[in-house]
């Protein structure tokens, strides 16, 4: 709603207002100023900390059991189980989302379901990530689902890699809706007509020239989701194991005893390693948060290159 | 019949088998929703037909009711359920509702400033800087809560005087309302930034435009014509942000202090510093008495709260969106 391109400069300034608009204007200065400069001290603070806590051998050392931070290891099974939890459960929120929207972009019939769908996945946005995890709890400690954690004389663990990334997909899931949706619904009519009057079936438009073309902001989706799976901590400590180590299962081969181990990720570490939780290591927990920070502002930068592209490639309206 | 002639997309892939498929997949995720609905509902049945709605009151000490629970689970003698979460709702609604208000009013300020009153170069600045802002995960907000703030608020802003007056009933030591309020708020004001900009940039031009056509200034042009067209943003972004801090968990198990109890505001502005524990980390604090019949059934009793809050507040953004369609903005 750009009332004045402020480009051209030319922008009624604020000499003419009465006092209580200009007071409005520097309390909007003020706060703005303010968000940047929470975001700078945390940046720099965490730089700071994580820079002169972290030791690379960290990275490469798990965690064990010692008197002094000296002792007890770094982080490397958290670090890996970040990342096995994230390819996971993208891998599982990505198609799923995927085809969800198109679902509901393209099919969407009846019109009823699309309806309750839509509330759905808004509903599935809004429902507490430790409400998912209690619900986590039931399913995994079935005793049908048995094969997807440990199980000990017939009582399912229920917590395991599967069911966490199971349980973090949800969180992914509306993001990469909303975003494919979005990335869909900016595709104009004519492109899908002039698909189908050369004899293309719905499908196949889809698949190759809707798909190809709302790859940008399918991308966007995956990579919003992946921030919040990697950012969860609650899902993490109730379905993960409240373990600083990797604890593979026995009777299973590679790599399925450790997915269906217990285990932990970096937000566990740093959730556990604070003052509050139980390892109580203030440097290590900067450090790992440090690692972690970095990992979000990739993301954000990949999100960003994602934009730029799209926006250099153009759209369709003309 | 392999050699043949096959369209790219054959039977395999017709479009009735596709759309079945997909349609198959969306009800699946409906179905799990419910589920999810219905599962809680009934693993919480118990805690709440013991207690009635004796459930949502106030009555002794909730971290010795937890306990008494978990251990009666233990036991495996008569199961106790006996549990007033008031001071867990209340400890809810203070942190909730005090972060949601001054986030409303900071991020509705910062939108304006985004979309209309910042030069070029201050709004490339905070956009980047509200969308870090909102991917920070929140485990690093509350390991700052709680190396930083919370230090700083028992060591500074507490008086000793203070500290003694309340020390029979509580220790102060920091893990504060304030300190949950302010992390909250700087978790949830940024999501709230993102959703209003987008509302205030989709206003049509030629509303904005009528109004400083008639000579109003900009400053109330965009907040009488620009704010009040972007309602329904508003309300939505408002939604989910309030959604946001019902169910963080985490973050508020590390800094509001982890004790049941309910802080006063007749006390007068002490009870800013003193700590409790809203519902969603008492689920994080008590996780390991699920084992426990009980405790399992109170916690799931929690997370039923939880959820229904949840989806009365999209129930009431729904709602006021809905009777604010005439703005024509999402």
């Amino acid at each position: 709603m750009l009332l004045v391109d402020k480009r051209k400069g030319a922008v009624e300034g604020s000499a003419t207002w009465a006092l209580s608009d200009r007071i409005g204007l520097v309390i909007c200065w003020a706060l703005g100023l303010l968000f940047c400069a929470i975001a700078v001290a945390i940046v720099v603070y965490l730089f700071v900390k994580g820079i002169s806590y972290l030791d690379l051998s960290m990275l490469t050392t798990p965690a064990s059991a010692g008197f002094s931070q000296a002792e007890s290891g770094g982080f490397s099974d958290a670090l890996l189980g970040t990342l096995i939890v994230a390819v996971m459960a993208i891998s599982l929120a990505l198609p799923a989302g995927v085809a969800t929207a198109i679902w509901l972009v393209e099919y969407g019939r009846p019109a009823a379901l699309a309806r309750i769908t839509e509330s759905t996945i808004e509903a599935i946005a809004g429902i507490p990530s430790i409400v998912l995890a209690l619900f986590g709890t039931v399913i995994f400690s079935n005793t049908a689902l048995g094969f997807l954690s440990r199980t000990s004389e017939g009582v399912v663990f229920g917590r395991s890699f599967f069911a966490a990334s199971a349980m973090l997909s949800l969180v992914a899931l509306p993001l990469v809706v909303a975003s494919t949706r979005e990335g869909l619904n900016s595709i104009p009519r004519h492109v899908r007509e002039a698909s189908y009057a050369v004899g293309k079936t719905k499908a196949a438009t889809v698949r190759r020239i809707l798909l190809p073309t709302s790859r940008p902001q399918v991308a966007t989706g995956a990579m919003l989701g992946l921030g919040r799976i990697i950012g969860d901590t609650a899902i993490i400590i109730v379905l993960l194991g409240a373990t600083q180590n990797f604890a593979p299962v026995e009777e299973a081969s590679f790599p399925f005893n450790y997915l269906r181990g217990a285990g932990t990720t970096l937000t566990n570490f740093v959730y556990e390693a604070s003052p509050t939780g139980n390892l109580n290591q203030p440097e290590k927990a900067y450090a790992a948060a440090f690692v972690l920070l970095l990992m979000v502002l990739a993301l954000n930068a990949a999100v960003d290159l994602v934009h730029r592209r799209a926006r250099k490639v153009g759209t369709w309206s003309h | 019949m392999n050699e043949e002639f096959q369209p790219e997309y054959g039977p395999k892939w017709s479009d009735q088998r596709v759309e079945r498929m997909l349609g198959a997949l969306v009800c699946g995720v409906v179905g799990l929703l419910l589920a999810m609905i219905v599962t809680v509902f009934v693993r919480a049945w118990p805690s709440f037909s013991h207690n009635g709605l004796a459930w949502f009151g106030p009555g002794g000490n909730v971290d010795d009711q937890l306990n008494a629970i978990f251990l009666s689970g233990q036991a495996g003698t008569e199961y106790v359920y006996t549990f007033h979460a008031w001071p867990l709702i209340w400890s809810t609604l203070l942190i909730t509702g005090g972060s949601v208000l001054i986030a409303l009013f900071s991020a509705l300020f910062v939108a304006v400033f985004v979309v209309e009153f910042a030069p070029e170069w201050m709004s490339n600045i905070l956009q980047p800087v509200v969308r870090f802002l909102a991917s920070v995960p929140s485990v690093i907000y509350g390991l700052l809560g709680v190396l930083v703030l919370v230090p700083f608020i028992g060591n500074h802003l507490v008086s000793e005087g203070q500290k003694a007056s309340v020390a029979g009933v509580i220790s102060l030591s920091g893990y504060s309302l304030l300190a949950a309020i302010v992390v909250l708020t700087t978790m949830i004001a940024p999501l709230m930034v993102s959703i209003f900009t987008d509302g205030l940039r989709s206003v049509k031009p030629g509303w904005l435009e009528g109004s400083l056509a008639l000579g109003v200034n900009r400053w109330r042009t965009t907040w009488k014509i620009g704010v009040r067209s972007a309602r329904p943003a508003i309300v939505a972004g408002t939604v989910l942000a309030t959604a946001r801090a019902i169910g963080e968990a985490v973050m508020l198990a590390m800094i509001s202090g982890s004790v049941g109890f309910a802080p006063n505001p007749a006390d007068g502005l002490i009870f800013i510093y003193e700590p409790s524990r809203p519902l969603a980390p008492t689920i994080v604090k008590n996780i390991d008495q699920l084992s426990s019949p009980p405790a399992n059934a109170t916690l799931f009793a929690i997370a039923a709260v939880l959820l229904f809050s949840a989806a009365l507040f999209s129930l009431t953004g729904y709602m006021a969106r809905r009777s604010m369609r005439k703005y024509g903005t999402a």
